[in-house]
């Protein structure tokens, strides 16, 4: 069987950073929630991810799938030491702000607003991008995030310097580092196997 | 795990140093990066992307980030291949054609056009094509624009992949090679750069 891609001819894309929830419509067919196989089910870590396009087609390859969730979630969620989740999904904002994914840059918005109750400041991120000011301690981490975006990597020693100085200890800079780079992996996904839609009403 | 951590020996941590005792205290992220190369490079189950394709594709990818250090490392794990070495050749002279810096791209067209930033849309040189095979040829194409400008991502990019004989499946392999290496190339070069950057004390 030959297989085609899946335009959206009548999608308008957003064309701004958002803080609003956006759909994902793939290019490539996903499996159906009916098709997933006991091991596709298993690689999606969590069960509530079957009803997500997104997942479900990056469910075709269930081992890096579920490597790849597992990574993501202790970069984000373990929490028990290093640095507080505000600022990782500061990192993951500012990276997807930078490489122009308006999907991963809405979703981790919300969760930096959430976790950090700096809504004005988040918004600035979009709205200005990454050269917004942001106090000093977010700045630092917003270029810490660019320079390792960028391809060659820019991240160098005086990146780290200037994390030191805004009172990050090394376990927390590692944290920018995973938070930031684990970034550079969901953009690339995200931006290259489908395209964001507004949410329906 | 028996078999060496991969970011710490890219990033050249010996396991007793400082930042892999750091790494240590988030168990969960150390072995699922180890279990995200494992599923891309030494797959279980590897479907119809073969050692040789992934390792090109990685060869390439580390290649085009000027790392040094991971560069070696991919080629390594090509060269174990056996690949004919007018496909190696082809290959490393592609890797000095595709060298740019990014993120670069076009936004969907609206207030962030402004924003968007030029750069060389690269396809592989005529000559080398033949080295290369069409599935390859085909790859790095898509490859370069995911590494340096994923914001130009189109429907019609992966289209050109399954006309050259990658399936829906395939791509989504593909594409999760493409963006773990850019997740772990940077996670590597920033332990790097911070085991370099001396603690003031």
């Amino acid at each position: 069987m030959t297989e085609t891609v899946i335009p959206h001819p009548g999608n308008h894309a957003p064309t701004a950073f958002t803080l609003a929830q956006l759909d994902w419509l793939p290019w490539l067919a996903p499996p159906t929630e009916a098709e997933l196989t006991e091991r596709q089910h298993v690689s999606l870590v969590d069960a509530a991810r079957s009803k997500s396009p997104y997942f479900r087609l990056l469910a075709r390859d269930p081992d890096i799938l579920e490597a790849r969730t597992r990574t993501d979630k202790d970069i984000f969620y373990n929490t028990g030491s290093g640095l507080p989740r505000a600022e990782r999904e500061l990192a993951a904002a500012a990276t997807s702000r930078h490489n122009g994914c308006i999907y991963c840059a809405s979703v981790h918005a919300r969760h930096a607003t959430t976790y950090s109750k700096r809504p004005d400041d988040v918004r600035r991120l979009l709205d200005t991008g990454v050269s917004a000011d942001l106090g000093e301690r977010w700045n630092a981490i917003v270029a810490a995030s660019v320079a390792l975006a960028a391809t060659p990597i820019a991240f160098g020693t005086a990146h780290v310097t200037r994390l030191r100085a805004a009172g990050l200890d090394d376990a927390e800079i590692v944290d920018v580092i995973n938070g930031a780079a684990f970034f550079n992996w969901a953009n690339r996904l995200m931006l290259s196997l489908g395209e964001p839609a507004q949410a329906a009403p | 795990m028996t078999n060496p951590d991969i970011i710490d020996t890219l990033a050249g941590l010996s396991p007793d140093s400082p930042l892999a005792m750091i790494r240590d205290r988030k168990p969960v992220t150390r072995q699922q990066a180890q279990a995200s190369y494992g599923a891309l490079f030494e797959p279980a189950h590897p479907g119809s992307v073969t050692a040789q394709e992934r390792s090109a594709v990685a060869t390439f990818v580390a290649g085009l980030h000027a790392q040094d250090e991971i560069a070696t490392f991919y080629a390594a794990g090509l060269s174990r291949t056996s690949p004919p070495p007018p496909f190696s050749a082809a290959l490393s002279a592609e890797i000095l054609l595709g060298r740019a810096n990014g993120p670069y791209g076009a936004y969907p067209k609206g207030p962030l056009s402004t924003e968007d930033v030029a750069g060389p849309i690269y396809d592989v040189a005529e000559a080398h094509r033949a080295a290369l095979g069409s599935r390859i040829t085909a790859a790095l194409a898509h490859v370069h624009m995911l590494v340096f400008h994923p914001r130009d991502a189109s429907a019609a990019s992966l289209q050109r992949l399954l006309d050259a004989g990658w399936s829906n499946t395939d791509i989504v392999t593909l594409s999760q090679l493409v963006a773990f290496l850019a997740f772990q190339i940077r996670a590597a070069a920033g332990l790097r750069t911070l085991a370099a950057t001396r603690s003031v004390p």
